[in-house]
């Protein structure tokens, strides 16, 4: 029971940082038609700048906002330089010149850093536990992530629903050439959001720095999730976003976590182990496939 | 519909076409000689595995060029093939049973099998993902194929995570595999072969149909044609290929590992299409051609050669759309 609890916060823990990947990933496609694959790429560039950061300074004040500032500068840059010319071509174009940045971003990070993987500390203050309910020692540093996730996602909604800027969004997506009539610059709209989906790459790559090891391979790994995240959630939706980030982060850990002892239970331990692993790498697949059966838009379409 | 089967084609343009083809096919099968008088025998491992690829990528070309389906998963089906020909030559090794069928290590019953194998677990991926369109299907192709990668990574009895590698190169009748000439022949002839099997899918009606679901799918539904089961098919078939060109690779490296079916092999399929041009089907064989070709080259020269390739797929994306079978003067 109490690991159980435990799993379950991990679950959450991972989903909300599929969730700051995928709300970006989806608006970008929702508003601009564009499908980045190197998104991912943003989160690693996240996570190096951290990390690097964190090793020649000891501050994770400093760390953060290098994080931040080099994933949203290199988004703006991206699409200034390379995806401002994708909007209008077909997805097979889009994928295979995001392919290419992936290429060069994840060869440049070899230049800089080399092939070993980075490892980077929590700061003092967040890497004790928390007793959230008592006999539960949880690492505060997950929590912290957990509750900065949540924020981030209260004021990316309220973004949308309730400044000037979100209702450009909404508008920019499906009246793409009223709202431009309308007198508002749509390429720096454009900017602006594809440089907000980078910043919340850089947010969870900042997250991710002090939990997962920082190497190249780290970005694609958690983009192809993401794309789960955003099929079952539906194309172009944040609240899918949500469901679809939390559902999948939930499967995959509790999967890893339960499903080889499940399987022990009925099996012989050496099948079950080899099966139990098996089956918890793909559960997540699994569970995209079961929803397209079921929805073949996602669980909340826009 | 393809402009060299089209009436208008005059005979003259047709011959010289066949000519050209001819030249270039009688310079690949040269290449064993020619590469033992430059002393650079090399090359022709080099020239195998650029065939093996350009299997895969003609394939691929079918359901992108000719369908319409962005597969971003292709790799899956190359990787199985590869992985169905090594466990067969496992089991026939060790003598045991696969599901209680024997093992074997015949190339005639082993590459079918590849292909059938793929094709079988094609099906149903395919139905799934053919439920969506667009972006939907390129993201569900990866994830499908990332399945299939997971899969292979955790099943330990086949090297998981290290890769399976084979004890001898298949056994075909009358020829000796183990010889890089002689296999690099038979793979020359499977490319031309395949290349030529396609060539007459996409003439014929089923072609024709496919050709036309991807300019407009609503018309087509509006015919009265079952739509589904001519995407399907397409897809079903393209898998197949792919999975040929795994079980030579197999046979190739004597090694089968879930790197073949990862989804950076995937995008190098697609690469392979668009720059040699899609919906040419020997655009494909030329892109995977210039693909390996620049890598060796840009190898040599540094170790991160990454650097350089990705930018310049960023530029043949931007300005180059046509391909380079569309530069070299040929059409589609």
């Amino acid at each position: 029971m109490l690991l159980l609890l435990e799993q379950l916060l991990n679950g959450l823990q991972y989903g909300v940082m599929l969730f700051l990947l995928a709300a970006g990933l989806t608006l970008i496609f929702g508003i601009m038609g564009v499908i980045n694959l190197a998104h991912g790429s943003l989160y690693m560039i996240g996570a190096y700048a951290a990390a690097v950061v964190a090793g020649r300074t000891g501050s994770f004040a400093l760390s953060a906002l290098a994080a931040l500032a080099a994933a949203a500068l290199a988004g703006i840059v991206i699409e200034l330089v390379v995806v401002r010319r994708l909007y209008a071509r077909e997805h097979l174009d889009q994928v295979l010149a995001t392919y290419g940045l992936i290429l060069f971003l994840n060869e440049l990070m070899v230049v800089w850093q080399g092939r070993t993987p980075l490892f980077m500390k929590a700061p003092p203050w967040l890497s004790g536990t928390v007793e959230l309910i008592p006999g539960i020692p949880y690492p505060t540093y997950r929590l912290a992530i957990i509750v900065v996730g949540a924020l981030v996602a209260v004021g990316l909604f309220w973004l949308i629903a309730r400044t000037r800027l979100g209702m450009l969004i909404r508008a920019g997506a499906t009246h793409r050439e009223i709202v431009g009539a309308m007198g508002v610059d749509i390429r720096r709209l454009y900017t602006l959001v594809f440089g907000l989906g980078a910043l919340l790459c850089g947010l969870a790559g900042l997250m991710a720095a002090p939990i997962f090891a920082v190497q190249v391979g780290m970005g694609e790994q958690i983009l192809i999730a993401t794309f789960v995240v955003v099929v079952i959630g539906g194309l172009g939706s944040v609240r899918g976003a949500l469901a679809g980030a939390l559902l999948v982060g939930l499967t995959d850990t509790l999967a890893r976590a339960f499903l080889p002892s499940l399987l022990r239970s009925a099996l012989p331990a050496t099948i079950a182990d080899a099966l139990g692993a098996g089956l918890a790498s793909v559960s997540i697949y699994l569970l995209m496939a079961l929803v397209l059966v079921w929805r073949p838009r996602g669980l909340l379409p826009e | 519909m393809s402009a060299a089967d089209s009436p208008a084609t005059s005979s003259g343009v047709r011959l010289r076409r066949a000519l050209a083809m001819g030249v270039v096919l009688l310079l690949l099968a040269l290449l064993p000689p020619l590469a033992n008088l430059l002393g650079q025998p090399f090359l022709v491992t080099l020239f195998t595995r650029f065939l093996i690829y350009a299997i895969a990528a003609v394939s691929l070309d079918l359901i992108i060029g000719f369908g319409g389906m962005v597969s971003f998963g292709h790799a899956a089906w190359f990787g199985l093939g590869g992985y169905a020909v090594a466990i067969a030559a496992l089991h026939a090794q060790d003598g045991t049973a696969f599901l209680g069928m024997p093992g074997t290590n015949e190339a005639l019953v082993a590459w079918p099998l590849a292909m059938l194998v793929a094709a079988v677990v094609a099906l149903p991926v395919g139905a799934l993902s053919l439920r969506t369109t667009g972006i939907h299907f390129i993201m569900i192709t990866l994830a499908f194929a990332q399945m299939i990668f997971w899969l292979f990574v955790s099943v330990k009895v086949y090297g998981g995570d290290d890769g399976l590698a084979m004890a001898r190169r298949n056994a075909f009748p009358g020829l000796d595999l183990r010889d890089a000439a002689t296999f690099y022949w038979l793979c020359l002839a499977l490319l031309a072969g395949w290349t030529a099997f396609v060539r007459r899918l996409v003439g014929s009606r089923f072609g024709l149909v496919l050709q036309g679901i991807r300019q407009s799918e609503r018309r087509m539904v509006a015919l009265g044609y079952p739509v589904f089961r001519y995407k399907l098919a397409a897809f079903v078939i393209a898998a197949a290929g792919a999975a040929l060109a795994g079980a030579l690779w197999a046979n190739s490296a004597r090694f089968v590992s879930p790197d073949m079916m990862s989804w950076q092999k995937s995008g190098e399929l697609m690469v392979m299409v668009i720059l040699g041009g899609i919906g040419t089907l020997y655009g494909p064989i030329v892109g995977a051609a210039a693909l390996l070709g620049l890598e060796h080259v840009l190898a040599q020269y540094t170790e991160h050669w990454m650097l350089f390739l990705g930018p310049l797929l960023v530029l043949v994306v931007l300005f180059a759309r046509r391909g380079l079978w569309g530069a070299l003067g040929g059409r589609r």
